[in-house]
């Protein structure tokens, strides 16, 4: 069997680690994260609170199960928002300027940018001021925010394909814009799609966590690492393991993500094994010589 | 090398003095404009009242009235009239000197239709102001009026000049002891002494009101040295780290605010007693005092602060007993348990608070949803539109148990015995007679437990060991910096 690349295989793990205890969650804590116990406020990591409880009694080790369940939640349907959305209007895009119709891709994209030019914060102060603060919410802020990631991308990876021999003899032989782009272009370039979806699914962890942070995410008494970060603020001088276990959750999280974004990448794009391949020959020259 | 010594013991020197008599202040909230007779945040008091504006009389850290710029006053025997006996050679900042046509102007102003003072109601009973002389007015009321002087204390009845009136806002004028200097938005509001004052002078030469909302920037700038004093400390939870380090003080006091689980009364399930009482019951307040405010507060039973004189303890109405409150639910018909709204506001004490009692109502089978909110929509949702169940606040006024006399305040309590009370405390001239109403008022409210009663906010001082002569508690928001000095200070 051939080796997994080493960024791979620690990205696997670690994304396996938290998806895993996510899913535990639904099933099994160790503590009820809703429960507050007063009397057993900001115990020290110890054999019956692994990390520790927090101001209310809570075991922290609990709420970051369920913390990384909702950022995970939250991140996958906002993701598979911006994908469902942003990869039909990157191929539609690209169609229709391959078959002389400009005007509608130019539309298509400087819409994209009008969309891509709010940051995703601000969408999602917009979004909770009118409709109210609170997960569903959240999702859709960072939802819209990825559609134009996709859109743009697809269009791009999109664009290069159709001008290849295999696409012009599929239009000769006189399949529909919509059937090339969902038969032939999107299965070639779904591997750059795989990866971009790791990439965007570690920066929607990151907006969920920051959209948590300043209240607008996950309500109380849901957990929320956001939340969690920001209710430490104060108390990390007498209890650190209030802001460190949340914070290292989201690191380790996102790090996990990026490696296995990286790892995807190198495996599936022929390309770059390739080059990497040859590079590394060209080293080896360069070594000898 | 010499020479360096002696001019670094010079530039230390120097130092040394001019820090010693200025005073850095940590104040979480900016105000949004610094005229407290049109505005109505307290931030506006924590700056101005008692430093650069003084009213006829003073409320001091104990809620107790002391003269002002009213050297003494004689109240007629039927207590509706009140001649004013003035200070001698006040003058007002900008060198006008204050005459009692003062007082006239400042109360018709804040009488007077158009006027956007806060407290209208604060001169609602005045009939005629009568200017004796230049240092005697006398002041006459439609009725006998219990808290009228205690009123004219507050921040709102300021004596204010003319000349400077409409300019107050942002360049503010007053007879105070220190004058306004500069205000740098966002940062800082600076006052400095006036030299000129008219009462016993003040030891401070420079006042710096630093603004500092985030509460780890308040610890931090604590701990720097970079402020000298949080008249109240924002965030409770590390308010043991200043009690464990020799080099701070801490000073736990209260406020006027009565902290409450404010019920919609005239919403069902909430217009029933029964369902009220079931929450009173399943409230377990000492496990929000430390959970909360981690041990600073101090319960209450009814909507009354506990360092009133006529405050009694009626915790004891409903103690914590869930027992009774599912018992009480059941009569109501509703033992399965229902579904309510908790609307909170943004401080901090309101959002931990509020995930407790959604835990403490859990346990009745009352299922809490929280819903955070800003200043803006709770002020619309809650306040303004009575859209809500639940919601909790503090209410910071002084003694403000009149509120409940209004059917249309925002947790819709209408009750004709009660509005009775309060129209008797109103027109009741006799202290004892007003005391004991006070305390039935107090009683009436808990009965019906018309809102949840928790806590009362404490206020919490903290300081560098050597400040001196700093507010205690808040009856009013006020930071009055006139006895406050550092010792071992040059003078």
């Amino acid at each position: 069997m051939k080796k997994l690349p080493l960024n791979l295989t620690i990205g696997l793990i670690l994304t396996f680690m938290f998806v895993f205890m996510a899913a535990l969650s639904f099933v099994w804590t160790p503590y009820d994260v809703t429960a507050l116990d007063i009397g057993s406020k900001f115990l020290a990591p110890n054999f019956q609170h692994l990390f520790g409880t927090d101001h209310f009694g809570r075991d922290v080790f609990s709420m970051v199960m369920v913390g990384a369940r909702n950022a995970i939640a939250v991140s996958l349907v906002a993701v598979g928002i911006g994908m469902a959305i942003g990869v039909p209007l990157g191929l539609w895009s690209a169609a229709t300027r391959m078959n002389g119709y400009g005007l509608m891709d130019e539309a298509l994209m400087r819409g994209n940018d009008l969309i891509f030019a709010f940051p995703s914060l601000l969408m999602a102060i917009m979004i909770t001021a009118v409709f109210g603060p609170g997960a569903i919410n959240a999702i859709i802020a960072i939802g819209i925010f990825n559609i134009p990631v996709f859109a743009r991308m697809t269009r791009g990876a999109a664009l290069g394909l159709w001008s290849r021999e295999y696409i012009m003899a599929a239009r000769v032989s006189g399949k529909s814009m919509m059937r090339i782009s969902y038969e032939h272009i999107l299965p070639n370039i779904l591997n750059i799609l795989i990866v971009q979806a790791t990439i965007q699914f570690s920066i929607a962890i990151i907006a969920e966590a920051a959209l948590s942070y300043v209240g607008l995410g996950t309500q109380p008494p849901m957990p929320s690492l956001g939340r969690m970060l920001n209710e430490a603020q104060t108390m990390i001088f007498f209890a650190p393991w209030l802001g460190f276990v949340p914070g290292g959750a989201i690191v380790t999280m996102v790090i996990g993500l990026n490696l296995l974004g990286d790892g995807l990448r190198d495996l599936l794009d022929p390309k770059l094994r390739i080059r990497a391949a040859q590079t590394r020959k060209g080293e080896d020259n360069n070594v000898t010589t | 090398m010499r020479i360096l010594i002696i001019l670094l013991s010079i530039i230390f020197c120097h130092n040394s003095a001019s820090a010693q008599s200025k005073i850095s202040l940590g104040l979480q909230l900016e105000p949004p404009n610094l005229d407290p007779t049109s505005g109505a945040a307290a931030a506006i008091d924590e700056v101005v009242y008692g430093n650069i504006f003084e009213g006829l009389v003073k409320i001091d850290q104990n809620g107790n009235i002391k003269p002002g710029l009213a050297l003494y006053w004689e109240i007629s025997s039927d207590r509706r009239s009140y001649v004013f006996h003035l200070a001698e050679g006040v003058t007002f900042h900008d060198g006008t000197l204050f005459h009692a046509n003062d007082v006239k102007y400042s109360f018709n102003r804040a009488r007077a239709v158009n006027s956007t003072n806060a407290k209208k109601y604060i001169f609602a009973p005045i009939t005629n102001i009568d200017v004796f002389d230049a240092l005697t007015v006398m002041i006459s009321l439609d009725n006998a009026r219990t808290d009228f002087l205690f009123n004219i204390g507050l921040g709102d009845a300021v004596i204010v000049s003319e000349k400077t009136a409409s300019e107050n806002a942002f360049n503010p004028v007053g007879t105070g002891p220190f004058m306004f200097k500069d205000w740098v938005r966002g940062d800082r509001i600076s006052l400095v002494r006036n030299d000129n004052y008219w009462g016993d002078a003040p030891r401070l030469e420079r006042v710096d009101f630093k603004i500092i909302t985030d509460p780890l920037s308040a610890y931090t700038a604590m701990k720097a040295g970079d402020i000298d004093a949080f008249p109240n400390y924002p965030a409770p939870e590390n308010l043991f780290l200043f009690n464990n380090d020799p080099s701070y003080e801490v000073i736990v006091g209260l406020t006027a605010g009565e902290t409450i689980l404010g019920t919609n009364n005239k919403k069902a399930p909430f217009d029933n007693i029964l369902v009220r009482k079931a929450m009173a019951h399943a409230i377990n307040r000492q496990e929000l005092i430390d959970g909360a405010m981690f041990g600073n507060a101090a319960p209450i039973g009814s909507h009354f602060a506990p360092d009133h004189p006529d405050y009694i303890d009626l915790t004891g109405i409903f103690p914590h007993d869930l027992d009774k409150a599912r018992a009480f639910l059941k009569e109501a018909g509703l033992e399965k348990g229902f579904t309510a709204s908790l609307k909170l506001p943004p401080p901090i004490y309101a959002r931990r608070t509020g995930e407790l009692i959604a835990h403490q109502l859990g346990k009745i089978g009352i299922d809490v949803e929280i819903e955070n909110m800003e200043w803006a929509q709770w002020i619309d949702q809650v306040l303004r539109n009575k859209n809500f169940d639940l919601t909790i606040v503090s209410h910071v006024e002084p003694v403000d148990i009149n509120i409940y006399a209004n059917p249309n305040y925002y947790f819709g309590y209408d009750n004709e015995d009660f509005q009775n009370i309060i129209k008797e405390i109103d027109d009741s001239g006799d202290a004892t007679e007003t005391s004991s109403l006070y305390k039935l008022a107090q009683r009436k409210i808990a009965d019906d437990a018309v809102n949840g009663y928790l806590f009362q906010l404490g206020k919490y001082g903290v300081w560098k060991r050597g400040v001196k002569g700093m507010w205690k508690n808040y009856p009013i928001r006020s930071n009055d910096l006139s006895a406050v000095y550092i010792e071992g200070a040059d003078e």
